[in-house]
């Protein structure tokens, strides 16, 4: 019986009820059969509506796809119309002082015409030959098929070219195209980054600057100048990479900034990789940990804590914190990685990198203050450096008393270490904040800037930090011809089960010299540094980050012409005796101020 | 080559002659794509995290099998079945959402997920498809019934599952729940002027996660102002695209899922651009759009309205997550986190798609009975 049966059936039977019973209303039953179907019609009215907001939705998304990947620079859209396109040119890179670091070379691209090979198996074996590492049986499968253009290999060597040219083959012809070189190879990686194969950029300055250079390669091809100095940057690299390696470390980053401008002169991520081969370099070595990676920096941040203390006349050079006992706050506690259990002055507090001293010194900001000066001098925002690699600094949602003070001493905030070195530089300069570049600064003035601390606090900074570096946890980064001024800091890292790490530590150092009068700002961050017998074990910011902030500091200074003048500050109060004789005479001093 | 005859009357003969045979294939093509795709763009994210390259593709190939079986167990049931499994899902997978925030691990800010050893799961892929049955179910019955009050117990049922997903907080979920249940109650009947008051209403709920929700505010900004902050990943695939184009780079060439973070997951479409091309993602589209037609076109016959609704409800879930996924790959719309369904990695959005779509299957049958139940 079909359904349609068993249906009459039942309409069937009800009106016969209806007109037994004589009464004038419908039946409950059909009425609500009646109400169910105008439903039920109603609904589909309803589905073809939506069906057609679905169909519109699926529309704009097709819309769109077709929109992004016709796009004209697409490298599809240029194979399509066979190859006659070329792609568009680029100019040059260079360093600061003129030295090559990205070109582009003439090389010939070998592609075939199927249709017109007359032998695939012939032409494939000869091809063969002279093109190592080219698949045989999937090149005579190509050029066996009824395409008008395939790609046999791209980038030939002059060499190859004369050999294929000499072959005589019909049906094969080359096309000239460029291939990107990079004649610095892995010294400029992250830095000046890398192009694909149809030469557009996939990362640093050559994605970034993308538009410029296409622009300059029209015009006149004048090569597009970074702020970087090849000479800084190999410095950096040889002794990071050298420090890296004594210590058993993971990688590291070393930046020199020059502290009037804000330009990058130096920027190097160990491990690195060979711009010329970036696609066979791993996902780790071409992160980019100067711009992109974003970490907790320790003690580093003391500096800034002094900076905003100072800058609100909350402290001067005599006043002071107790720092006699470790500070429990909620279920934490702050304590000192060398404890003096007594009351410290905030030049003790830095130069012993009290942690409770910090504390304290932030909790006397307050979180409004710290949260404002920390964003005045770009710590909470992207470092805006021109790269495509900026990493978004990572602050508490909620900004609790605790995150005030354990920032204070640099934890709980992430940030790069490219804006670190930037706002320290800001510091020690004069209290000028300039944003990071990697272009040339073409004017004998500095660039505009944004004022972030007064003069006097910027050289109260300077004298602070020279005391860190002559008196404090920064003494290895002491050197004969350079008065130095800087700070250490040495962050646990976080442990992916929770917590931190004791262990795994980020060992920093930032600095700037000449301190009286800074032209550079210098970090360095080595990532999980092993104690080894030299050091005693310690693997601390002290020990691996500030000796080679010394030794670049010692390079590069005779390279920038900076005369050598090594000692003591001269507006520090005269002193005798041994080291901690001579601090205790300073201090002593400042407070008799 | 069927091996069915017609007048089989067993099980699995009245299963193949009344299932949708095409809506089925479809769907098995798209778990054969979401394969492929996995293979193609996870190594790279196991790299990135410093496991086994093949680590995401084995799992993924492990969790097909759970899902087929669903999705074949469920096809295999009738609208009553569907209903009190449904009923029974939902209860299971409230309980578990209203535990997820308590005992589940937290995640980038936000507490999704319940581990259990070896894996770990999330309770919301599985809320959806049961919460979309069950209040098609109270919707049908509120219309057969005029007493029964439907409306009003969907309403609730809907208000605590969101409730529940933006505690957690995942917005994006509770915003397709919220969508799931409008569109269902737009399809049962409601006057014109609510449908556009429930228009108003959720967009003010959009506006509320903006004001309320940091990473909702966030999101939106980076979409709205890509200079704001950090739209690395949306630029990223954007780029994956570009490179693609008509043809794609072919299968393992693709260069730019090795930057993008979320290439196996959120961002696989992406990969299937660079790789596969454009004519490759148009028939991938058609494919999920194939699916939401022809299944409401199987609706043209219905006269069973807790069907139509429950249908239209796994529809909706389905295709407005293809939609919006695809939507953020290309730009089109801010971040969400959302899945493709049957193609992203993972094993819950996996497992409760094929359950949805299992009852979607079950619901579409040919019923030679049909009309008669009531």
């Amino acid at each position: 019986m079909s359904d349609a049966a068993a249906m009459s059936d039942i309409v069937d039977t009800a009106p016969a009820t209806d007109r037994r019973a004589g009464s004038r209303e419908r039946p409950a039953t059909l009425r609500l059969e009646g109400a169910v179907k105008q439903a039920a019609d109603l609904c589909r009215a309803r589905m073809v509506v939506l069906a057609a907001c679905f169909v519109a939705a699926f529309a704009i998304v097709g819309g769109r796809l077709v929109e992004v990947m016709t796009a004209p620079d697409a490298p599809g859209a240029v194979l399509s119309d066979s190859g006659m396109a070329l792609p568009a040119g680029r100019a040059d890179v260079v360093d600061r002082n003129g030295v090559l670091l990205a070109t582009t070379l003439p090389a010939a691209s070998l592609y075939a015409e199927p249709r017109r090979v007359l032998d695939a198996a012939e032409t494939a074996r000869a091809l063969a030959a002279v093109l190592p590492g080219v698949d045989l049986a999937g090149l005579e499968r190509d050029l066996a098929g009824d395409r008008g253009f395939v790609w046999i290999k791209r980038g030939l060597t002059p060499g190859q070219q004369a050999e294929i040219h000499a072959l005589g083959l019909p049906g094969v012809a080359f096309r000239r195209e460029g291939r990107r070189v990079y004649p610095q190879g892995a010294l400029t990686s992250h830095l000046v980054g890398f192009t694909d194969i149809d030469r557009r950029g996939l990362a640093g300055a050559e994605r970034a600057l993308e538009a410029d250079l296409q622009a300059r390669a029209a015009e006149d091809g004048a090569p597009l100048a970074l702020s970087l100095d090849v000479r800084f940057q190999q410095v950096v690299r040889e002794e990071l990479a050298a420090t890296i390696e004594t210590f058993k470390a993971l990688g590291g980053t070393g930046i020199v900034l020059d502290a009037r401008t804000g330009e990058i002169m130096a920027m190097v991520s160990l491990p690195d990789f060979d711009p010329n081969r970036a696609g066979e370099a791993d996902v780790d070595a071409r992160f980019n940990r100067a711009t992109l990676g974003v970490y907790e920096l320790g003690s580093v941040f003391k500096v800034f804590t002094a900076g905003m203390a100072l800058d609100a006349g909350l402290v001067d050079l005599a006043s002071g914190y107790d720092a006699s006992a470790p500070l429990r706050v909620a279920r934490y506690t702050i304590r000192d990685y060398k404890p003096k259990n007594r009351w410290l002055s905030l030049p003790e507090i830095l130069v012993y990198s009290s942690n409770i001293g910090a504390a304290l010194m932030a909790l006397d900001v307050g979180a409004a203050r710290q949260q404002e000066f920390l964003r005045r001098v770009g710590l909470m925002t992207p470092s805006g450096v021109e790269l495509p690699e900026v990493g978004q600094p990572i602050y508490p949602s909620t900004w609790r008393e605790i995150n005030t003070m354990t920032i204070g001493f640099g934890h709980g905030l992430a940030v790069t270490p490219i804006q670190t070195a930037s706002a320290f530089a800001a510091m020690v300069n004069g209290g000028m904040l300039h944003r990071p570049t990697v272009l040339r600064w073409r004017s004998e003035r500095p660039p505009p800037g944004t004022r972030v601390i007064s003069e006097e606090t910027s050289a109260t900074l300077r004298l602070l930090t020279h005391l860190v570096v002559e008196y404090g946890s920064g003494r290895k980064a002491r050197v004969a011809e350079y008065q130095i001024g800087g700070k250490t800091g040495t962050a646990e890292k976080l442990d992916p089960a929770g917590g931190y790490a004791e262990d795994r530590l980020l060992s920093s150092f930032v600095a700037a010299f000449p301190i009286d009068d800074p032209r550079y700002v210098i970090l360095v961050s080595i990532d999980e540094p092993q104690g080894i017998e030299e050091s005693f074990g310690y693997a601390t910011g002290g020990w691996t980050a500030a000796p080679t902030v010394g030794r670049i500091i010692s390079r590069i200074g005779p390279l920038a012409g900076l005369a050598p003048r090594g000692g003591v500050l001269a507006n520090l109060p005269a002193a005798r005796g041994d080291a901690d004789e001579r601090l205790e005479a300073i201090l002593a001093a400042f407070s008799a101020r | 080559m069927t091996t069915f005859a017609r007048t089989d009357r067993s099980v699995l003969g009245r299963w193949w002659w009344t299932i949708d045979r095409w809506t089925l294939a479809v769907l098995i093509v798209l778990l054969l794509s979401g394969v492929v795709l996995v293979m193609a763009a996870s190594p790279p994210v196991a790299d990135r995290i410093g496991v086994d390259g093949f680590h995401f593709v084995r799992r993924h190939v492990l969790s097909l099998a759970p899902a087929v079986l669903a999705m074949f167990a469920m096809s295999l049931l009738g609208p009553r079945s569907v209903r009190r499994v449904a009923v029974l899902l939902l209860l299971a997978s409230i309980a578990l959402l209203a535990i997820t925030p308590l005992v589940g691990p937290e995640i980038k800010g936000a507490r999704r997920w319940i581990s259990l050893g070896m894996f770990s799961f999330q309770a919301s892929e599985f809320v959806k498809p049961a919460l979309a049955v069950v209040a098609a179910w109270l919707l049908a019955e509120a219309r057969r019934n005029p007493a029964f009050p439907g409306y009003w117990l969907s309403a609730a049922l809907a208000a605590a599952v969101a409730g529940l997903l933006v505690w957690q907080p995942d917005f994006g979920m509770a915003a397709t729940v919220a969508t799931i249940w409008g569109g269902q109650l737009f399809l049962a009947g409601l006057p014109f002027v609510f449908v556009v008051g429930l228009g108003l209403l959720g967009f003010a709920g959009l506006a509320a996660g903006y004001s309320f929700m940091p990473h909702v505010r966030d999101r939106i900004d980076r979409f709205l102002d890509p200079a704001s902050g950090d739209s690395y990943q949306a630029d990223t695939a954007i780029r994956a695209f570009e490179s693609g184009g008509l043809l794609g780079r072919g299968p393992g060439e693709g260069v730019v899922k090795d930057v993008l973070p979320d290439a196996h997951s959120d961002f696989i479409f992406a990969v299937a651009g660079e790789e596969f091309g454009l004519l490759a993602c148009l028939l991938l589209m058609a494919f999920f759009a194939f699916v939401a037609l022809r299944g409401f076109y199987r609706m043209a016959h219905e006269r069973d309205l807790f069907v139509m609704l429950a249908v239209a409800g796994l529809l909706i879930q389905f295709t407005v997550q293809a939609i919006v996924n695809m939507g953020v790959s290309l730009r089109l719309l801010p971040s969400t986190g959302m899945t493709l369904p049957f193609v992203s990695y993972g094993g819950s959005s996996l497992l409760g798609m094929s359950i949805g779509m299992g009852m979607m299957l079950a619901l579409t049958r040919h019923r030679p009975e049909r009309g008669l139940a009531p």
